[in-house]
Formats: C-alpha cells, structure tokens, sequence
C-alpha cells in the first residue's frame, strides 16, 4: 500500500503507535483510491449486476465505493454499465465533461468495452471511441465478483499516478 | 376462475396529509416551466428522458423521448438464425430474462406446430414463475427506493440473490440465462436443485409478510401510491396495456389464463384483480402474484412427472452428444442444424405470452429459409410509455418516479 | 380453410370490393385488405358489438423488397370480452407510401405507428404526431428496418461531431 509504519522508539512505551512515514502522493492516492463516489450511469443489463453489487450480499460499501452520487460534480468515477448507443453518446460524453479532476471511467460489460453482438447501425462499438476509459471489465453481464476485481485493479492503478506533476 | 377483489387497508391518514387528486388547471396558464428530465437521472429505470412541461409543481404534459438504448435487435434477427436469436430475447427484459427466452421460443414451436414433452412443460413452468418471483422482487426494491423505502430495497435482493444462485446452478448464468432451447430447454434439474427450491417456498411466504409490514398500510407509502397515476378500464384497454397494469384497472385478462399454455391449466391458482387502477392497487397485484407464483411452483412441483427434456424433432432439436458420436445421420443431422439453422415453414404467427410485465409476443414472417424474414417484438414496455403522457397529467412532479415505477419499465424492451 | 370463419364471412360481405384474402394459419386469423378500405374496415371491427375488437396488440411491418407493392402493414387486434383474435393486413406500395391511422379508435397505435414510421418509412395519415421515435428525429441515414439497408448503417454512428477534442488522451 506504501505506507510504512515505525513501531515506537523505545519498547516500553505501549499502546504509542509510533511515527507513520509516507510520501505526500502516496498518503494521497490511498484517500482518492478508498473514497471514489461513483455516479449512476446504468444503461443496460449490467446496471442490475451494478446494484446487485452495491446490495447488501456483494457490498460495495466496503471498497469505499458504494456511494452513488446523482449528479456528475459531486462523484468521480463513472462505470459506463451498458450497450452504448449512438443517441446516448453525447450525453455520455456531456457528463463525462462534467465531472471534476481527477476522474476515472470503468467500462463495465463487453456492450461499453467493444459493442458486444450488437454490430448494428445504432451501436457504438465501444465507449474508449469518446470517453479515456482506465479500466475494462468483460463480462455479459460481469457478476459482481468481476465487477469488484475491476474496481480493485483501479484502485491499484490510482496508487501508480503521479500526483505532483512538473508543468513544463 | 376465482376473482381475487381487492380489499383496501383501513389505515387512517393524519391531518392534512393530501392523497394525489386530478388537478384543477387554471384556465389561464400564465407561466409554463418546461424540465428536461433525463436520461442520466438517479430514478428512471434505464435511459428515459421526459419532458416535462410543469405549470408551478403540476404536469401539463409530459413526452416521453425513448430511443437512447435502441441497439436494433430486429434488424439483428433478420441477419443469423433462429437458435442464434435465443441471447438476444435475454437482453431485452434484462430483468426477466428466462421469460423472454421462453416468449420467443413459444413462437418459433407454433410455427412449427411442435408439441414439447410434459416434463418439459412442467420445467418451463416453474422456471418462469421463478423469473417472475425475482422480477417482482427487483421491482418492489426499486420501486420503494425511489419512493423512499430504503429497507425494501436491501430484503427484496436478499431474496433475489437466492434465487439467482439457484439459477447459477441451473444453467450457468444469473441474469442472461438463455436456458430455454426451441423444442425443450437445456438441461433438466438436478434432485439437490428440486429440494433447494421446496426449502425456498417455505423459507419466502414469510417474507412476503415482512415486506407487507413495511409497506401495505404504511400511511406514508399509502400518501405516495393511493389515487397516483389512475387509469380507467376503457382507457387502459385502448392504449393497449397489459399484465398488472391492465389488471390494476379491474380487467381479467391474463394470458395464462385466457389462452393457457405451459403446465398453467394444469394447476390451480387465482388472478388478483385490482378495483381503482391507482399504483397502489398495482403494487398490491404485484405482491398477490408473488403468491400465487409460489402457489404455481409447489403444485407443479408435486406433479412433475418423468420424460424427456426436448422433443424428439430431429429437423428443430439437436440430437444427444452420445448420438452425435456414434451415429452417422445424428451428426449430419446436427452438422446442418449449426450450421444452416432450422428451417421452419412458411407462414406467418403471433404468439404472445404473459411475461412479467405484460404481454411479450413475437410476430415472426418466415419465408423458409434459416433466418427469420421478419421478427417483431410486441414489447410491453414500449406499450406501457404510449400511455405515460395520459397517466402522468394533473400529478405532481414528485409522483414522477412513483409513475416510472408503477409502469415497471424496462427499456432494453422499450427501444430493443 | 375447410370451411370459412364467420368473421371472415361478415367482413367479406361487408368489404367485398376491398377483400384481397384470409388465412387460418396456425389457428391465427388474418385477413387482407386493400389500404383504400382499411380504415373502415377497421372502424367496422372497433365499432359493431358483436365484433367487439377494442384491444390493439400491435402494429407491424414487413418489407418485401422486389415486389410491386413492397410494404406491408400488419394490425394484430384482440376482443377482450369475446377472447379471439384477428390479424389485419394492407399492401402499401413504395411509391405512395401512406395508409390511414387508426390512432382515433385505438389510443395505443400512436406510439405503434410512430415507430413504423420509424423504422420502415410508412406514412400514417392523420396521425397527431409523426414523428421519429427511436431514433433521433435528425437521422438521415434511411429508414433500417428495410431490405437495402445495410446492417452497419451508413457511418452515423462513427462520426462523432459533439467531440471538441481528440478521444483517447
């Protein structure tokens, strides 16, 4: 996790947690990974395996994920959950566009990650043709078990970013 | 056929609580909000967009603009053949998927007038009352959540998770299950999945209770659902409605009964009938199907008889892999059945059958060939919209998700 | 067709210069007419209580591409009381692609026929709202649900003109 802990400096001091000795980014990362506010972004099919991941069997809850915000400014992970359709893609894209820094995107399903078996006039085949997606999930529909394994990947991703970045 | 009247609670409502009433709209409209409503909305169920045109906190009018999960599955069915159509019919009503499989399928069998083994029948039977059962469960978990009720939400998944694991076992697959085949279904069910479900039906009932202590004379669900979104018979029949909300209206027509099929002539069990054809006498019909669906699954239970799974129809059903291996003419016979399709013949037919939400028919135009010529979907939910801007007038704007929710609208069936 | 239906019998009598067929295929009634009278037709089967059909189940199109008179609309009604259905069918020709809408006896065809409109390009006359309903009213690429048009669609659903910027940063 990058996080070190240094037992106290003599032994008899009991119950002293002692010193914990971090880098600032990697303390940040760990608050970005372990409080990401997903948004509702349910399209299709894979919206009811999202719920039944945020249900009280496959609580989400315990990932910090399971808050879903309504509205794209308050949250900062959209998992794209469904067949992407060429009408629904602007308003993808505007909410994309509405969420704050920093934001990830999941593409939850094979519908968002390539189009799935719809390769018809109507179906675009992917949601990466307009939105940066960071993690793919297959799956028709992924259970929740998969759903989690990408969330926990993402979670591993955001422990790799850089935070302070020199601006050349 | 026993009527099941409906008989309202006798709760009381505290002083100055207002029951949803028809609105007197001015006659002079002097300012008109109009609020775009979706498709990205915490309470619609799916991508619906509404525009709501709002005379302070009352609908004028309110269109419905459908379209955002149109992936054109009609064009699809007319491009592969008609075995391959089987997982398309799970997408459609992702929340019921084993009774769309079971819809489309009915279809193609009259086509061929193929007559299925009655264990066969019996299985589908029970699978598909299951599907219901979870189905009304996932409704009755949105629909509270939206109005409110938080716990009902979390005990109806309790529920659902356990049945969907039956269906893992089952065939595979918790949601898009495709188990039904065109001639039969897939593969039987085990003894240890027979006694899991006896030990189900007496674990639910219960359970039906506990959700009824929460909500069926709650004064504040009573206050949110009672004279909301009201449709009368004649109205509700013209429009074209189905299922729970034609029955909401006092309307007996119920496709199981009316045109039996399956093993549902075989066993006995009632069809609840509402009186006002309010969201309340919807949600209470809901909860009595519940009922009697597990009334339908004990009883066939009890009367599956031993048989074959698939019928012996060497032209539609694939031959046993033990067949396949040692005989010539069962390999030929599979060979083509993969490789061609099955080729029904010509004609034309409609079959529609009492999914959960309504009636789900298939208008299928074959011309003899492998691939269907032309495969319409009779979709309730799309249906169920025409009458949204009718249902929703004179309401509340807060009723709005209440109207979503009665409707039970799905909209990988509304735009297919 | 042993012997002919009743319903078929009185529509025949009444409709005589506008019958074309019937059929009783797999135990499914349909009865085709010519589009001239179809509005009656279906007025006479709303309206005359002892044919009583006040449910609509669905409006429907096929497209039979090659043929003189390439479309066909398809009306499924039910009676809800008599607890029988019937299929009624009109041929519409490419060129004067228009039939009559049924939308002032059946409330429920407006949706129905809006998206046959949608998909397959069949004018209804005085329908209240013609209008695309499933896919965006701006859509120009032809109606999908006909014969020659292509399965991919003819590149809408590539081009992406709401993105300012490049995808995939």
């Amino acid at each position: 996790m990058g996080l070190t802990q240094i037992q106290g400096i003599s032994e008899s001091k009991s119950g002293d947690p002692g010193f914990i000795i971090t880098t600032l980014e990697n303390a940040v990362n760990w608050a970005r990974k372990s409080s990401l506010w997903p948004m509702t972004f349910g399209l299709a099919c894979c919206a009811i395996e999202m719920i039944a991941a945020v249900s009280s069997r496959y609580d989400m809850d315990r990932y910090g994920a399971g808050v879903f915000r309504g509205s794209p400014r308050q949250s900062d992970l959209m998992i794209v959950a469904g067949t992407v359709c060429r009408r629904m893609a602007p308003v993808i894209r505007k909410v994309y566009d509405q969420m704050p820094e920093p934001k990830y995107v999941i593409a939850m399903g094979s519908c968002a990650t390539s189009g799935n078996i719809y390769d018809t006039y109507a179906v675009v085949q992917g949601v990466d043709h307009f939105v940066p997606v960071d993690i793919y999930v297959p799956g028709c529909p992924p259970t929740p078990e998969a759903l989690f394994d990408g969330v926990l990947k993402l979670q591993q991703k955001i422990m790799e970013r850089r935070v302070f970045e020199k601006k050349v | 056929m026993a009527d099941h009247r409906f008989e309202p609670p006798t709760a009381e409502l505290p002083e100055g609580v207002v029951l949803g009433e028809e609105s007197q709209l001015p006659l002079l409209r002097t300012e008109e909000l109009m609020l775009s409503m979706g498709p990205q909305h915490p309470s619609t169920h799916g991508v619906l967009k509404v525009i709501l045109e709002l005379e302070g906190e009352r609908i004028v009018r309110a269109t419905p603009v459908l379209g955002f999960l149109h992936r054109g599955v009609e064009k699809l069915a007319e491009d592969g053949t008609y075995m391959q159509f089987i997982p398309h019919t799970d997408r459609l009503d992702y929340v019921c998927a084993m009774y769309n499989n079971f819809a489309y399928v009915r279809a193609v069998e009259k086509l061929y007038d193929l007559k299925v083994p009655e264990r066969c029948e019996y299985l589908r039977t029970i699978v598909a009352e299951i599907q219901r059962i979870i189905g009304h469960l996932f409704w009755l978990g949105t629909q509270a959540l939206d109005i409110g009720a938080m716990t009902v939400f979390f005990y109806t998944f309790r529920e659902r998770e356990i049945l969907l694991d039956w269906f893992d076992q089952l065939c595979g697959a918790r949601l898009t299950t495709s188990w039904y085949r065109i001639g039969g279904v897939e593969s039987d069910i085990r003894p240890s999945l027979l006694k899991e479900l006896y030990e189900f039906l007496d674990y639910f009932p219960p359970k039906i209770e506990e959700y009824n202590t929460l909500l069926e004379t709650n004064r504040i669900w009573i206050a949110r659902t009672k004279h909301i979104a009201v449709i009368s018979a004649e109205d509700a029949i013209s429009f074209g409605l189905s299922g729970p909300t034609l029955r909401g209206s006092g309307v007996d027509y119920d496709l199981r009964k009316a045109e039996p099929y399956g093993a549902y002539d075989k066993v006995e069990w009632n069809v609840p009938l509402g009186k006002n054809g309010d969201t309340y006498d919807r949600y209470w019909i809901r909860i009595e199907e519940l009922k009697e669906s597990c009334k339908i699954i004990r009883q066939c239970l009890d009367q599956l008889p031993e048989g074959p799974i698939k019928a012996d129809s060497p032209k539609v059903v694939a031959p046993s892999k033990e067949r396949v291996f040692n005989n010539l003419e069962s390999m030929i016979a599979q060979f083509k059945l993969y490789s061609e399709g099955m080729r029904p013949p010509k004609g034309e037919i409609y079959c529609g059958t009492e999914a959960h939400k309504g009636e789900l028919g298939f208008y299928i135009v074959s011309d003899g060939s492998g691939k269907p010529f032309r495969l319409k979907i009779r979709a309730p939910s799309f249906i169920h919209m025409g009458a949204f801007d009718f249902m929703a007038k004179g309401y509340m704007i807060a009723d709005i998700v209440t109207i979503f929710g009665t409707y039970d609208i799905v909209m990988g069936e509304c735009d297919r | 067709m042993s012997e002919i239906n009743p319903i078929v019998e009185k529509i025949q009598q009444r409709f005589s210069e506008y019958f074309v067929s019937w059929s009783d295929y797999r135990g499914d009634l349909s009865v085709q007419v010519k589009k001239d009278g179809f509005h009656a037709l279906c007025q006479y089967l709303h309206d005359d209580p002892e044919m009583d059909f006040d449910y609509i189940v669905h409006v429907s199109s096929v497209d039979y591409l090659g043929q003189k008179e390439r479309f066909e609309v398809v009306y499924e009604f039910y009676s809800i009381r008599k607890r029988r259905r019937i299929r009624v069918k009109a041929r519409v020709a490419e060129e004067d692609c228009s039939i009559d809408s049924v939308t002032d006896l059946w409330k429920g065809a407006d949706f129905m026929e809006r998206e046959v409109f949608d998909m397959m390009g069949i004018r209804f006359l005085h329908h209240p709202n013609l209008t695309r309903i499933l896919l965006p009213d701006e859509y120009n690429e032809g109606y999908p649900l006909r014969k020659d048009f292509p399965m991919r669609g003819r590149g809408w659903r590539d081009t992406f003109e709401f993105m300012q910027k490049p995808s995939n940063q």
